[in-house]
């Protein structure tokens, strides 16, 4: 019986999970939330109950993601909820449409 | 012209057809909330409402408890919304969808006047509302006069005369006073077109101003004017931009008009009184009243009435007469709090925290740091006895009742408030309080005994204790410190970083994170031994995440 605890997360391109971390790293910094990075899971909803977190958030991880990464967010309304879903869904935006 | 929407004009003859359409559903009751997200349809319902003799109510929000106060104090309020899932638990009543059928009216031959309905000055037009300290929002009456009054000084101080016709591209709700008046009365009693969009990310707000032909006016709110310059994005030519709901700062005014080369006029009033003052913050910091508003002091607190305002009014800051119609600003008044340009009281969100079942004590309270951030929004914090409830639930209790922007971070449990002898709550007992719940977390000494049961394991006469053991500890130890109260809780995160042994003396700490969940570490000698979180079963289950330990 080992004693020591399994990995947290499935493997995952080394890149996506380095810039994972990374954003993660920036929304904790840009919102002071008490937690650790590493403790956002990457599925769970950023907006409303998940994370907690409202409009005004969400305008702040905006500007520091486009500070960043070249991206600039804009609200198609349908995208929006898409983008910030959930971590992992912000990361993919990233990914695909960062300028820096 | 009326309005834009998307760039396309919307002209008087199809903005009285569409009022006509609106007044023929409203239906037989008084009182409207106008919850219509959709500035030009917001514009409609109110127009549709008033020419019915109907009032319109615009609280600042719209959570589940403002909502039942609102049907009490209006028994037959009915909502029109145009917004497909409505959550309201009001009668609903929908803006009718876009008739593709019927052509729009015809513009009038040039020599036939358009009808444009008269209302009385003395007719009430709608009730605002405030949150009053014993939870339940206050009502003001709003007449339709004094409105106009309001707002046609407001089109001449703004030189919209001498610019006509203006556009008027508006961050801020149509619901909110600000947005009341300057982005919808401004409009509307001036002959200016007023925007259907609401654009919030700064890309977005350059896009809606680019629809639209000069002259551009901006009305928006220091959040999103701070956001504008950080994000680099460029606006087109804009005419005149305003900014109101919380003080500018004097640096943030004079970057947005050089950057933009355009003007900026700052305005100063209230929920109660609409705006009252304007100045040019780059051309120094004092107010000019409206006509015939005056301040008079009352006590520590100020009092505003005279010209359109309704009913003497205590200020909610501090305000120092300067000379005939002029004053500075000097900070709110103590109890009052504004985040990102909303309005509430210390004593209002006590009320509602204190009323939720469970809470024995609570408090919200401001955290010294000042920190910088993107937007400038400092939030609130609270501690908060409450020994059969967690963080999470209090939270969602919390955002039934009062707007989410108020949610208290952190939402700090402890066992008592620091109150003093008169059973008063000092803002600084409570900082200091929350900064040793947050820095110091909970430790525990813990000794293992020489004779603990261990495995003989993976190293060959070196026992280890298997770390299902060590959890075991720390669920102990976060237990008798009233952390988990009994409800079911699973391992979020185990990291064992190194073995222990019988005999070895370690120190086991905890501290609540804000979602609930609570992250412990296991030291040795100072070094870290195990780390991870404990989630309440309450939370989110993910039946993929499969956590064992040991």
């Amino acid at each position: 019986m080992s004693d020591k605890a399994p990995l947290r997360q499935p493997a995952s391109p080394a890149n996506v999970t380095a810039l994972t971390a990374e954003v993660a790293g920036l929304i904790v910094e840009a919102l002071n939330l008490d937690l650790a990075p590493a403790d956002i899971d990457p599925d769970t909803p950023l907006y409303g109950e998940g994370l907690g977190l409202d409009s005004i958030d969400i305008l702040e991880i905006a500007l520091v993601v486009s500070k960043q990464y070249g991206v600039q967010l804009r609200a198609d309304s349908e995208e929006n909820e898409r983008i910030f879903g959930s971590l992992r869904q912000l990361v993919e935006y990233i990914i695909a449409h960062r300028t820096k | 012209m009326v309005a834009y929407r998307a760039g396309t004009p919307i002209l008087v003859p199809q903005f009285l057809a569409d009022v006509e359409r609106v007044a023929a559903i409203l239906g037989a009751s008084r009182h409207v909330l106008n919850a219509c997200a959709d500035r030009y349809h917001f514009t409609v319902g109110f127009a549709a409402s008033l020419l019915s003799g109907k009032v319109s109510l615009l609280p600042s929000t719209h959570t589940p408890e403002v909502v039942r106060q609102l049907s009490a104090f209006a028994p037959d309020v009915v909502c029109l919304t145009d917004e497909d899932d409505c959550p309201l638990a009001l009668p609903l009543v929908c803006y009718p969808r876009a008739d593709t059928a019927t052509p729009p009216p015809s513009p009038p031959r040039s020599d036939a006047a358009v009808r444009v309905p008269q209302v009385d000055a003395a007719q009430l037009a709608a009730y605002v509302f405030t949150s009053g300290s014993t939870g339940t929002p206050v009502p003001y009456r709003k007449s339709w006069g004094r409105l106009v009054a309001c707002v046609r000084e407001e089109g001449d101080r703004f030189g919209l005369r001498e610019r006509a016709p203006c556009a008027i591209v508006a961050t801020v709700p149509p619901q909110h006073m600000y947005g009341f008046e300057s982005s919808v009365l401004l409009a509307l009693c001036n002959g200016h077109a007023l925007c259907a969009e609401r654009p919030f990310y700064p890309a977005d707000i350059a896009a809606v101003l680019a629809g639209v032909p000069r002259a551009r006016v901006l009305v928006s709110t220091p959040v999103h004017l701070r956001a504008i310059l950080s994000s680099g994005v460029v606006l087109p030519q804009t005419d005149l931009i305003v900014s109101s709901t919380a003080p500018l700062a004097q640096q943030l005014a004079a970057e947005t008009e050089q950057r933009n080369g355009t003007e900026l006029l700052e305005i100063y009033g209230s929920t109660e009184t609409g705006q009252i003052a304007v100045r040019r913050p780059t051309h120094g910091p004092e107010w000019r009243l409206w006509p015939g508003v005056r301040l008079t002091l009352e006590g520590d607190a100020t009092l505003a009435q005279g010209g359109h305002i309704e009913q003497p009014t205590r200020m909610c800051d501090v305000l120092e007469l300067t000379a005939q119609g002029r004053f500075l600003l000097h900070g709110r008044l103590t109890d009052l709090v504004n985040i990102a340009g909303k309005r509430s009281s210390l004593a209002y969100l006590n009320h509602h925290l204190n009323s939720i079942p469970g809470v024995e004590d609570g408090a919200f309270f401001h955290l010294e740091e000042s920190r910088s951030s993107q937007t400038g929004v400092a939030r609130l914090a609270a501690c908060v006895v409450a020994p059969s409830l967690e963080a999470q639930r209090l939270l969602e209790a919390l955002r039934e009742r009062i707007d989410a922007v108020f949610l208290p971070r952190p939402l700090l449990l402890v066992a008592r408030l620091p109150r003093n002898s008169t059973g008063k709550l000092p803002q600084e007992a409570l900082r200091a309080l929350a900064a040793r719940a947050r820095s110091a977390p909970a430790q525990t000494a813990l000794t293992i005994p020489a004779e603990h049961p261990a495995l003989a394991g993976h190293f060959p006469g070196i026992p280890v204790l298997p770390g299902v053991l060590l959890l075991d500890e720390v669920v102990r130890m976060v237990e008798s410190d009233g952390g988990l109260r009994g409800a079911r809780w699973r391992i979020g995160a185990a990291k064992f970083v190194k073995p222990v042994r019988p005999g070895e003396t370690l120190t086991l700490g905890h501290e609540p994170l804000p979602n609930g969940s609570i992250r412990f570490k296991i030291l040795r000698a100072g070094q870290p031994v195990a780390h991870g979180v404990l989630v309440p079963l309450a939370t989110q289950e993910r039946p993929d995440h499969g956590r064992q330990a040991g």
